[in-house]
């Protein structure tokens, strides 16, 4: 290839990635939050001013005059807004803990067992991916509901005598958050853990460390960055989560994927749920901000 | 009194029957599966010792260290250490450190806190543990870089960091594996000095593994030639050199020429080796084998002398031969000789002088010629 040639190429697949972020982020980022400025409209499409090009200039910038925060003001004026977005922030923290507490003795057993196994472990975290997400939480129905799976094994074994009531109750919708999301968790944890020498261990216990405090002082603080890692992916989505509050929780269950639904399509409120949607992606920016340093600060660390 | 090479200190306590050994490993074995890595061994290292565990790697010189770290326990045997069994002991309170061959510098500790690792787990006052990382600083010369971390320092550094922590205990005894394979070889070969310098500065035992020879030769007081989970033999690097005991060793350390023969008269300490390349080698024996038995005679190329000249004194050993190559090294030149028998063998002449008048030269007749305590025996 000439000299110019493999410029243009270099450029070029700069450019991918770039072109990727506006065309399939920024610019439906602008569409939403053009739409979260605009008022409710009984039309198609369901909202006010539309654009057209027979408008003119003058047109357009009286129309753009029209645009309004009203509907940001809403969301304060509401409590529902509120309570939707800390309850969906709360639910997911909780989410990402318990997936945390399960997912890094998991990632650890992994990184320890031995080298020929490791792969098979991998695979069987990654298998569920197979089976379509919905499915996998409609089955969580059938084992969670008082007539369940889960509720007859413990009926049948003497635990309990009457049934447990997890579903629809915020419990199913941890439950479902923390199954769905472990390999998330999982994955991030043990690339890190298993990176890790052996040999940090041996030297902490040559200089003095009992075997359970090595961990704590070499193993895990080195694991951070995987933690981080883990944390950030199963609490960015879980934030949002629609389809698990929809399907496994109750009727008062407050997320703000199921809020925003609500506006969506049974109020039929494109703007609202167009400032519901450009709130929590604010929400959601402030996280991943700081999983990018975290990771930059990896990195360095690394070197 | 004659001594084999020169003897760098009078510090010899294995010659001594009433001295104590410090470390002793007796009739240990570790089985890895099939695999047997130390293979019935026995051996002691003494107090202050700088001791060499050399070999080839799979030869269990690590496994060995790895014993006596604790990180591997013996399959059978026992190790130990100051009078004390301490097979059973886990790692973490044993009063050995260890320097790692990767260095296990904690990649998320600064310089200080790497030393000071092992104080704090000791729970040491935290003024003390300042005053013992400030001097185990100076030590190394490492001062100004207490505040950085390991992946911000040059090899070398690490190096010094690495020892640093491991001496910063004050261990009984420091084990080091491969403690200088991963500098380049400058810098190695100052480091071994400034390693001799400080253990004898902390009068500590020093148990070192390397696969390098040259590097076990300077540092160490005694040497083990292992092989198969086996010591060979344990010696002065001097006696290694001078005095193998067995093939196996004259061929694992430095050049070596061997010839093989019969012996066909012995007694008065002398031997006649009638070798299978159709002459006979007069030589001094530390033991004697029987008149008749099949010996092999190992001679250091540099004890060779080549000359155009037969040897005039009859008592030296002379074979002829053909210049068959010549290597020139610089600091010598090495000269292969084909004898008679078409057997080549190696002898090498320092150059003393810059320029020699009428050098030997390619496929020239010469004598290859040595004297009777040049050589020896092996006893396999």
């Amino acid at each position: 290839m000439t000299k110019l040639g493999s410029a243009i190429f270099s450029r070029l697949v700069i450019i991918i990635p770039y072109a990727w972020l506006l065309f399939f982020f920024l610019i439906p980022f602008f569409i939403v939050f053009r739409i979260s400025l605009s008022t409710t409209a009984i039309a198609q499409p369901p909202y006010e001013p539309v654009f057209a090009l027979a408008d003119g200039l003058s047109g357009l910038l009286a129309k753009i005059g029209q645009f309004s925060f009203d509907n940001y003001v809403w969301l304060t004026e509401d409590a529902l807004y509120l309570n939707a977005y800390l309850s969906s922030l709360w639910i997911a923290g909780v989410s990402t803990l318990i997936t945390l507490l399960i997912g890094y003795p998991i990632a650890y057993g992994m990184a320890q067992a031995p080298r020929t196994l490791r792969p098979t472990l991998l695979m069987l975290v990654i298998l569920p991916f197979w089976t379509s997400f919905l499915i996998r939480v409609y089955a969580w129905i059938a084992i969670l509901k008082p007539e369940g799976l889960l509720n007859q094994f413990l009926i049948g074994i003497g635990i309990i005598d009457t049934p447990l009531i997890i579903m629809n109750t915020n419990w199913a919708i941890y439950i479902g958050i923390v199954y769905s999301y472990l390999p998330f968790m999982v994955l991030p944890l043990y690339s890190a853990l298993e990176k890790m020498d052996n040999t940090l261990i041996e030297a902490a216990q040559d200089l003095g460390c009992p075997q359970i405090s090595a961990f704590w002082k070499v193993t895990f603080p080195l694991s951070i960055p995987g933690i981080v890692a883990g944390c950030m992916l199963v609490f960015i989505p879980a934030v949002g989560e629609f389809v698990i509050p929809d399907l496994l929780g109750g009727s008062q269950t407050l997320m703000i994927g199921k809020t925003l639904w609500n506006e969506f399509n049974a109020n039929r409120d494109w703007p609202v749920s167009a400032a519901v949607a450009t709130i929590l992606l604010l929400i959601l920016v402030v996280p991943i901000v700081f999983f990018q340093n975290a990771q930059a600060k990896a990195e360095e660390q690394g070197r | 009194m004659k001594s084999l090479g020169n003897i760098r200190r009078s510090f010899a306590p294995w010659t001594d029957p009433d001295a104590k050994p410090f470390i002793t490993f007796r009739n240990v074995t570790k089985r890895f599966g099939d695999f047997t890595a130390v293979d019935d061994l026995t051996l002691n290292i003494y107090h202050r010792e700088f001791f060499a565990l050399l070999g080839a790697s799979g030869c269990g010189k690590s496994t060995l260290l790895r014993m006596l770290a604790g990180f591997e326990r013996p399959t059978s045997g026992e190790i130990i250490l100051d009078g004390q069994d301490i097979a059973g002991i886990p790692p973490y309170k044993r009063p050995v450190n260890m320097m790692f061959q990767s260095y296990a510098l904690f990649p998320h500790m600064t310089v200080e806190s790497n030393i000071g690792f092992g104080l704090r787990q000791d729970g040491m006052p935290k003024n003390q543990i300042a005053e013992r990382v400030a001097q185990m600083l100076k030590l190394v010369k490492l001062e100004k870089f207490a505040k950085r971390k390991p992946h911000q320092l040059s090899g070398g550094q690490r190096q010094r960091v690495a020892l640093a922590r491991s001496l910063a205990k004050r261990p009984k005894v420091l084990l080091l594996d491969e403690p200088l394979g991963a500098l380049d070889k400058k810098l190695r070969e100052e480091t071994q000095f400034e390693l001799m310098d400080l253990q004898q500065e902390l009068g500590l035992t020093f148990v070192v593994v390397t696969h390098d020879q040259e590097e076990a030769m300077t540092m160490a007081d005694r040497i083990a030639v292992m092989s198969h989970g086996k010591v060979i033999q344990v010696a002065t690097p001097a006696e290694i050199y001078e005095a193998p005991n067995s093939r196996f060793v004259a061929d694992f350390i430095g050049d070596v020429n061997i010839l093989d023969g019969k012996v066909s008269a012995s007694g008065n300490g002398k031997i006649e080796l009638a070798t299978s390349d159709g002459f006979t080698v007069r030589t001094a024996a530390g033991h004697a084998p029987a008149a008749g038995s099949a010996a092999g005679f190992a001679i250091r190329p540099e004890k060779l002398k080549v000359t155009r000249a037969a040897p005039v004194d009859a008592s030296v050993n002379a074979a002829e031969g053909e210049i068959w190559d010549i290597g020139y090294l610089g600091d010598m030149t090495v000269f292969y000789v084909k004898l008679g028998s078409g057997k080549v063998v190696k002898a090498s002449m320092l150059n003393a002088q810059r320029e020699v008048e009428d050098p030997i030269a390619y496929d020239e007749k010469v004598w290859v010629s040595f004297g009777e305590t040049a050589g020896v025996v092996l006893k396999d």
